[in-house]
């Protein structure tokens, strides 16, 4: 498998994010100015402040000349995860429903918190038994996700809804515990909390890099 | 401008005084004009120059196996091996700080960033150093440290660089001089090593980065005043404002043209702004420089020449490149979108010519702006009287000993630091093995299975009540924090924020700090590699508690063997180590119970202290003990709560009966470790060293016995106590 990851001005996690995917597979960067996505297999968005978060948190990064490509990626159904900062540019690009808003907390909020993996039938999370709690890095000031009434329930019935924090852990305020959610599709997938910070026991938990082998299943299989 | 030249009152008003006028005068061959003047009063400032800090600054230790870059350039370097080196530096922003404490401290830690990334490192990690009051008592303390730590965070998150330590300090002495220290350490190839003394006559000098504004421009605003005769009133200065995402965008330019190799030398522009940086280059590369202040990116066009020079904008660096390069250059600059500019030239005339177009508005020989500033001698003496009132009494000296050990674990200076860390983020970069409350150091990762471990540390109280001894302690409690990750010292950096030098009694202070700096760095064979000075931090109530900032930088061979301070496992045994004499001389308990600090400490035992530091980091390297925790504020209880509250494993311990049960438990001193392990390990390191089998790790409690008096705790209440400063984040 190969793993394109966006690279804007700002971006902070995307070189954790290569680390990571490395570890599945081969992995590069892809400039945003460019429009070309070099073959890849499937795309990260990652984390990190894409343009200074001006106007916005990932408002001004949908806009780039790599997005017009990773988006025309996603509607041909290649698998497109977005992390932190990456999540809120996916909703930005309207690839993901709803948005986040700034912490209940009102401040930036570095925690190890553990994740309930609701879905465990999507291309990001089958190698994840369903039930099973996930230890993940969440680092971030905008990761309130929020969207109406009628959004959510749809979502929740549809099966979009991936991950969600353990309720004592939601310290960012999420509508119903919500960490992460696909699209209809199931083949774009967004949360606040960074897998790619966990994938080595030495520095953290070794979970996140279930997402990671998740991906490689489903790239792989579907080559076969 | 202004055709009249400034006068011996604008030079007072700018801080020199009338004998360093007429040197200046002296220097230049007639009075100097405004221009000249602001450079003069910038370069000739005790920031610059260190006239009051300089002949002490001479005696630090500064050479060792390690040091691959010594003080001098924009941060020191040593050797970690494989070809790499590690960039470190700590530097302070405290007044700043104190007028806007999150723009302050959030350009605070983006100038030690461009520190680090100016010698070619790029940087892996921040730490911070924090005085505020007494928070308990003073709400615009709570401000401060408030906005200063979402400043750090502001800065550090946004540009990807983790905060992986740090220390905060709360004493009614710092409430109207906040301290804001913030250390960086950086990581690059060793033939990648940038300095910045400029080279080549004829080479270009290239400003990229952020635009020139109006910010900073503070003592020199005066010269805008009207006895110059000069109307404009909108000129006045203002705070520095940050913006990481332009910094962030400069770094990765930064690190891009010198991995490229297009670059001859590097500065940062800091403090005095472009004055600095240029004259610096010159007096380095012993050339002199031209530059075109109208070539200058402008955020405002109508900035006088002397403004652009001494402009303190955010974000920006000078280049020296070679005439060949310049397209290449600003073809790098203009992918991170960066703007650039070739402002100047390198000469040979040994003098910094300052052009507005054509105009010639400022000569200056670089050796007179650089070097010919005079130098003080201090004259220090010990006080007579206390400087320093008794703090408020928090704390009732009849309360029992488990009171007293709650008390202690809740207060301010003691208690968790999580609502202030969280705020960080510790493991972007992917390096972080422990962050803060998992080890007594921070370590990170190098390629080759090797480690990098750091801290910070200076207590302030402690060296108020003795300043020789009281540092000692400071730097021998930044090295026993890495030997309790496995990490030996390689070098030292330092920050030395004092009270006005000019006053024999903190001229006092500073000597013995210094001294004792040069002793302890000597034994550690830990060099000072940089630094920054900041003193004249007080105000109508004194000077502020004598507070030398450490931080010291180690490395351990095996990653995976990195220590960690909780205890393990149930069953395993605890021993205290070390020559460990503690006393409750200005002590956290002698704090809360309002006494007043000692004049003098016991005196410490470097070469004890270092001979069981070398225990622990072999047995810790080993994996013969899985956890070791210095033994430092509250003493061997406090440090049992953090043991234990790390691990949430609880102990029951045993001390030793004979003599005064509080100072048993509270005490402070150096040299004392609790370490944990296996029975027969610790039996093995009693063969190797002084120790104390002092219980058992396990249940839920702590219980601590000494004669006949216990002290049993839930830890469930200790964290509820220890978990105090949350409500202060609420």
């Amino acid at each position: 498998m190969k793993t394109g990851i966006l690279r804007f001005p700002g971006s902070c996690d995307e070189v954790d994010a290569q680390l990571a995917a490395q570890l599945v597979g081969e992995a590069v960067l892809l400039w945003h100015g460019d429009r070309d996505l070099q073959d890849v297999d499937a795309v990260i968005v990652p984390g990190g402040f894409s343009y200074g978060d001006y106007l916005r948190a990932g408002a001004i990064a949908r806009f780039s000349p790599v997005m017009e490509s990773v988006i025309e990626f996603a509607r041909d159904g290649g698998l497109v995860l977005g992390i932190c900062n990456g999540f809120q540019v996916l909703c930005e690009a309207g690839l993901l429903p709803g948005a986040l808003l700034p912490n209940a907390n009102r401040r930036f909020t570095f925690r190890q918190v553990e994740l309930e993996v609701v879905e465990a039938d999507t291309a990001f999370t089958s190698a994840c038994p369903a039930g099973e709690l996930l230890s993940i890095p969440a680092k971030h000031g905008s990761g309130r996700y929020y969207a109406d009434e009628a959004t959510l329930d749809q979502l929740e019935e549809s099966g979009q809804v991936v991950v969600r924090y353990r309720p004592d852990q939601n310290f960012n305020g999420s509508l119903r515990e919500i960490a992460g959610v696909r699209n209809t599709d199931g083949n774009v997938f967004g949360l606040m909390p960074h897998p790619e910070h966990a994938v080595d026991a030495l520095t953290g938990s070794t979970d996140g890099l279930r997402i990671f082998e998740s991906m490689r299943a489903a790239v792989e299989g579907a080559h076969v | 401008m202004s055709e009249q030249l400034p006068a011996l009152k604008d030079a007072l008003a700018l801080g020199l005084t009338e004998a360093e006028y007429e040197l200046v005068c002296e220097k230049q061959g007639s009075p100097p004009n405004q221009v000249e003047l602001a450079m003069y009063s910038l370069l000739w400032s005790e920031h610059c120059a260190y006239k009051h800090s300089k002949k002490l600054l001479m005696t630090l230790p500064t050479e060792g196996p390690a040091v691959v870059m010594g003080p001098g350039e924009n941060a020191g370097a040593v050797d970690v091996g494989d070809g790499l080196i590690c960039a470190f530096k700590v530097e302070s922003h405290n007044h700043p700080s104190a007028v806007e404490p999150f723009q302050g401290a959030a350009t605070g830690v983006g100038g030690i960033l461009r520190d680090i990334f100016a010698i070619g490192a790029r940087p892996i990690a921040v730490l911070d150093s924090l005085r505020f009051g007494d928070i308990e008592a003073s709400e615009r303390s709570r401000y401060l440290l408030e906005h200063a730590v979402a400043g750090i965070g502001h800065y550090g998150n946004s540009i990807g660089v983790p905060t992986v330590g740090g220390e905060v300090y709360f004493e009614a002495a710092y409430e109207k001089n906040c301290l804001v220290n913030a250390m960086a350490l950086g990581l690059g190839p060793r033939e990648q090593l940038m300095r910045s003394a400029a080279a080549g006559v004829g080479n270009v000098v290239l400003i990229y980065g952020a635009s020139t504004g109006r910010d900073g421009i503070g003592g020199a605003s005066v010269l805008a005043s009207a006895e110059l005769g000069d109307a404009d009133d909108d000129k006045r200065p203002t705070v520095q404002v940050g913006d990481p995402f332009e910094e962030k965008k400069l770094m990765e330019c930064s690190l891009e043209l010198l991995e490229l190799g297009l670059i001859v030398s590097l500065q940062d522009l800091g403090a005095a702004g472009l004055t600095s940086s240029a004259c610096e280059m010159a007096s380095k590369g012993e050339v002199g420089i031209d530059i075109d202040v109208r070539k200058v990116p402008l955020r405002e066009a109508d900035m006088e020449p002397f403004e652009i020079m001494v402009s303190e904008s955010q974000e920006r660096m000078l280049c020296v490149i070679e005439p060949k390069d310049v397209d290449a250059v600003r073809a790098i600059c203009d992918k991170w979108e960066v703007s650039s500019a070739a402002i100047g030239e390198v000469t040979d005339t040994r003098l910094m010519r300052i052009y507005s177009d054509a105009e010639l508005v400022g000569e200056m020989p670089v050796e007179a702006l650089v070097d010919d500033c005079p130098i003080y001698d201090l004259q220090p003496q010990k006080p007579s009287e206390p400087l320093y009132d008794a703090p408020p009494q928090r704390l009732d000296p009849s309360a029992s000993l488990s009171d007293s050990l709650l008390a202690l674990v809740g207060s301010p200076n003691i208690s968790s630091r999580r609502p202030l860390f969280e705020q960080y983020d510790p493991i972007v970069q992917s390096r972080t093995v422990r962050r803060p409350e998992q080890a007594d150091a921070a370590v990170l990762a190098l390629p080759n299975g090797s480690a990098l471990a750091v801290s910070i540390d200076g207590n302030g109280r402690r060296v108020a009540a003795d300043p020789y001894q009281g540092t000692l302690g400071v730097v021998l409690e930044c090295a026993s924090n890495l030997a309790c990750v496995g990490a030996q010292p390689l070098g030292t950096t330092n920050n030395l924020n004092f009270g006005n030098p000019e006053k024999p009694h903190v001229a006092w202070q500073l000597s013995e700090a210094v001294r004792a700096i040069a002793d302890a760095c000597t034994a550690l064979e830990a060099p000072i590699v940089g630094g920054n000075v900041s003193l004249y931090n007080e105000g109508a109530s004194g000077p502020i508690f004598p507070t030398p900032v450490i931080g010291m930088v180690g490395l351990m061979p095996d990653v995976s063997r990195a220590g960690r301070l909780g205890f393990v496992e149930e069953g395993e045994t605890i021993a205290l180590v070390g020559p460990f004499s503690p006393s409750l001389d200005a002590s956290e308990l002698s704090k809360l119970r309002g006494e007043p600090l000692p004049d003098g400490l016991p005196e410490v035992d470097i070469e004890a202290v270092r001979a069981v530091q070398l225990v622990v980091r072999d047995a810790v390297r080993e994996g013969l003990v899985d956890s070791a925790h210095d033994i430092a504020e509250g003493g061997i209880a406090v440090a049992l709560t953090e043991c234990a509250l790390a691990a949430s494993l609880g102990a029951a311990v045993t001390l030793d009966g004979q003599g005064d049960v509080w100072q048993a438990l509270f005490g402070e001193a150096s040299g004392g470790f609790i370490v944990c392990g296996h029975a027969t390990a610790i039996a093995q390191l009693s063969e190797r060293t002084e120790l104390i089998v002092i219980g058992k790790v396990g249940g839920d409690e702590l219980r601590i016995e000494v004669g006949d008096e216990v002290i049993e705790l839930a830890l469930s209440d200790l964290r509820t106590s220890h978990r105090s400063l949350e409500a202060l984040f609420q």
